[in-house]
């Protein structure tokens, strides 16, 4: 380096000069950042969508022999700006249990999300994407299966013969069942 | 002209940087082997202008990329061509992509002072398939819809930061109108942007050191021009023509039916060159994720960052040809499995066939008279009997009654078939078929149910085969009067054409010459008798009041067997009632031949 370039003793107003620009670059370089981290980050405080209870079938319509059923969750869908009543947000299969008692399943694979399917043959649930396999309570078959956890098993309620479940939709990939 | 250009050049120096340009050394002559870095820039350039101008005609929302995309692949003039150019030149990217590194590394073109130059190039292929990645899901449909859920949720199990990665590329805690902002923000703008800076910086220092020669130099050294160019022009052409050829073989790119998450979409797979990372997360069980989904590739990616400095050693070329061999044959191998295991499965090649006939059934839907709504074209294969007739009788009749000998979509229930196929139901065929002694009481008919032993087997047993020439003729007349209450449009020419018939036919159905009147009511005509109503019957109003309460007293009445009241009892609504009695009426939209 030329040695007129950097002197050994710098001297204090260059060195102000430098902070000042440093500084003066840095907060015009900020600014708009910073406004655009705010939108970038504003979807960590939304909540998904769901928890209310919704209809979801008759009780008459879930087989009496524990084999489960898919049915479409309708309710109001809220994507951003949009609002759309009555219409289907999910799927869940219900099943009657022993006992009578109604289980409600979310069709959707606790591993990465994808819609597991009934397998009447083999009585047992199956994903189509990794191969994950529950049994019919909705807990893990095959101990090989991705899935960290079984099917989310969803709250419910009958009410004048009908089902009513408290949809909800739950972290994937996840040892425990966290709300979405 | 000299005199301009010579203006030109004093301000800017263009000269200069042409001579730069053009005039690079080629050590040891032209060579077919540098012409991928090339062809890369020049996919890259097709992506951008294509994508410049699909952004044109694109709109990112939960109602209206699918419908967009549509519009430019169906609609608009050229708009497939376009589309099928983009579409493929990505994939041609991914391949070339590939080539290059494997030359880079062959030739060694990796080691000092080039480490810089590799390690903008590792970044470069990480960029480019993050391009493909987030491309995947803008048209809307449903593989890019349940891929990208499975790639996001991924990405969610990265420790510490996955979660709230994922809810910030999702934009939000579901997938919908911000995903899709999001995701186009970063596929058009965010990564193109990194991609286009590391590409000026990844040229930069492939001209700052050169390019590597591979030894033995066969001839002398060259400039780039005219002979380098001329490969590269060529790779470049030969790139073009296969992707030319695939965008005419495949007229455009792709389109399923549009996302839905309520829709069970069983045939959902990532772009073909991510399958070997989808099979691989095959081997990880519950709670051991992590390692297949973000360690092992991470650790192999940063790894094939580390070959400048693995090939220092003294045997450390060779062993990074060995690394790279070997995980590129685990990444065929892999991706073989993937496809090998899907092709073998029925269940996966049954959803394939479910997802390519609703893609085609969407298009003829939304190309019909009446379009698609602003609710988007989702709402279209939702209200459609053709679509879900089949999927509501599956779900809710077949395990007693069949269509055609199935379920509806084509498979076999485990129950046993106990009540009548209704495939062409209330048709002439069908009417024959009930009032013909030999098939009446079959599984067909009423052989199933308890009606086996009721009155109208009875009758049809003992009337029908004594019925001389005249009656056998009155009885084809009142069927054909009774087949035209429904109003079917497979029959409606053959109505039309019978009227007469159909006139003489009316008048048997309520006289007591055929006796239909002694239980029936027909034609709002009655004796007091219980059978099931006749009037309208198989219309669209008299399956739906059937379906909805076969228990009511115009119906069966006490009588009815084991069918539910779906409506009455609630277990299905009317709009679902609806679509299974339109769907066995055949009564559901069909583009007009030769329409477009
Ligand atoms: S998403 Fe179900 S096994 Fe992977």
């Amino acid at each position: 380096m030329d040695p007129k370039d950097s002197p050994t003793q710098p001297d204090r107003r260059e060195f102000i000069t430098k902070a000042c620009a440093l500084t003066a670059g840095a907060v015009a370089a900020t600014v708009p950042a910073a406004a655009g981290l705010f939108v970038l980050l504003d979807p960590l405080g939304r909540k998904g969508g769901g928890g209310e209870p919704v209809r979801v079938a008759a009780l008459e319509a879930i087989p009496d022999d524990g084999v489960p059923r898919k049915f479409s969750v309708l309710a109001t869908r809220v994507d951003a700006w949009n609002r759309t009543p009555n219409v289907p947000i999910g799927a869940v299969y219900l099943r009657r249990a022993v006992g009578g008692t109604v289980q409600a399943f979310n069709v959707v694979c606790p591993h990465a999300g994808c819609f597991v399917d009934y397998v009447a043959d083999a009585k047992h649930y199956l994903c189509p994407c990794h191969n994950s396999t529950f049994d019919t309570e909705g807990r893990i078959q095959d101990p090989k299966s991705p899935s960290p956890r079984g099917l989310d098993e969803l709250a419910t309620e009958v009410r004048d013969g009908a089902v009513w479940v408290k949809f909800q939709n739950y972290r994937a990939g996840a040892k425990e069942k966290l709300p979405a | 002209m000299n005199s301009l250009f010579n203006w030109i050049d004093q301000r800017t120096g263009a000269r200069k940087l042409l001579h730069e340009v053009l005039f690079e050394n080629v050590p040891g002559g032209a060579r077919w082997r540098y012409v991928w870095g090339s062809t890369l820039v020049f996919c890259f350039t097709v992506q951008v202008i294509t994508g410049l101008f699909l952004w044109l005609a694109y709109s990112p929302g939960s109602q209206t990329a699918w419908e967009s995309v549509y519009f430019i692949q169906h609609q608009m003039t050229g708009g497939w061509f376009l589309r099928g150019l983009h579409h493929f030149t990505a994939q041609a990217m991914t391949v070339l992509l590939l080539l290059h590194l494997l030359q880079v590394v062959i030739d060694g073109a990796y080691k000092a002072p080039r480490e810089i130059n590799y390690w903008t190039g590792v970044l470069l292929l990480v960029l480019v398939l993050s391009l493909s990645l987030t491309g995947y899901l803008l048209p809307w449909d449903q593989k890019g819809f349940w891929a990208t859920r499975v790639a996001t949720n991924i990405a969610a199990i990265t420790p510490v930061v996955g979660p709230a990665l994922q809810q910030i590329v999702v934009g939000g805690a579901d997938y919908g109108h911000h995903t899709l902002t999001r995701f186009f923000a970063l596929h058009a703008g965010i990564i193109p942007g990194l991609i286009i800076a590391f590409i000026g910086l990844h040229v930069y220092l492939f001209r700052k050191h050169g390019l590597t020669p591979k030894e033995p130099r066969r001839k002398r050294d060259e400039p780039f021009w005219p002979r380098q160019v001329m490969c590269d022009a060529v790779a470049c052409l030969a790139v073009l023509a296969v992707v030319l050829t695939l965008v005419l073989v495949n007229h455009g790119a792709p389109l399923g039916a549009p996302a839905d998450a309520s829709e069970q979409f069983s045939a959902a797979r990532p772009e073909w060159y991510f399958l070997f990372l989808f099979q691989f997360l095959k081997y990880f069980p519950g709670g051991t994720e992590v390692w297949g989904a973000i360690v092992i590739p991470t650790v192999l990616l940063l790894l094939v960052g580390a070959l400048p400095l693995l090939g220092r050693w003294k045997f450390g070329h060779r062993f990074n040809l060995g690394f790279l061999g070997a995980m590129l044959a685990g990444v065929a191998l892999l991706t073989w499995l993937a496809v090998a295991e899907d092709r073998s499965k029925p269940e996966y090649v049954a959803a394939v066939k479910a997802a390519d006939f609703e893609a085609e059934r969407v298009l003829a839907l939304a190309a019909a008279p009446s379009g698609i709504p602003t609710a988007g074209a989702v709402t279209l294969l939702r209200a459609d009997p053709l679509v879900q007739g089949p999927k509501l009788f599956a779900r809710n009749c077949a395990s007693c009654h069949r269509y055609d000998g199935h379920d509806g979509l084509g498979l076999q229930p485990k129950d046993k078939q106990s009540a009548s196929d209704l495939k062409g139901f209330a048709s002439r065929p069908w009417l024959e078929g009930l009032l013909n002694p030999a098939t009446v009481d079959s599984v067909n008919y009423m052989g199933g149910s308890k009606h086996k032993d009721g009155e109208m087997v009875k009758w049809v047993k003992e009337n029908v085969p004594t019925f001389n020439a005249s009656s056998k003729e009155q009885l084809k007349q009142a069927l054909i009067a009774l087949s035209a209450e429904a109003g079917l449009k497979s029959q409606k020419e053959a109505d039309l054409r019978d009227v007469a018939i159909i006139g003489v036919g009316a008048k048997l159905l309520v006289s007591h010459d055929l006796g239909c009147i002694d239980c029936h009511t027909v034609l709002n005509k009655s004796d007091g008798g219980e059978a099931p109503d006749l009037t309208g019957f198989g219309s669209r109003q008299w399956l739906t009041a059937f379906i909805s309460n076969p228990k009511h007293e115009s119906f069966y009445g006490e009588r009815n067997d084991r069918m539910p009241a779906f409506g009455a009892d609630g277990r299905l609504t009317e709009t679902e009632i609806g679509l299974i009695a339109d769907w066995l009426r055949g009564e559901w939209y069909e583009p007009a031949a030769g329409g477009r």
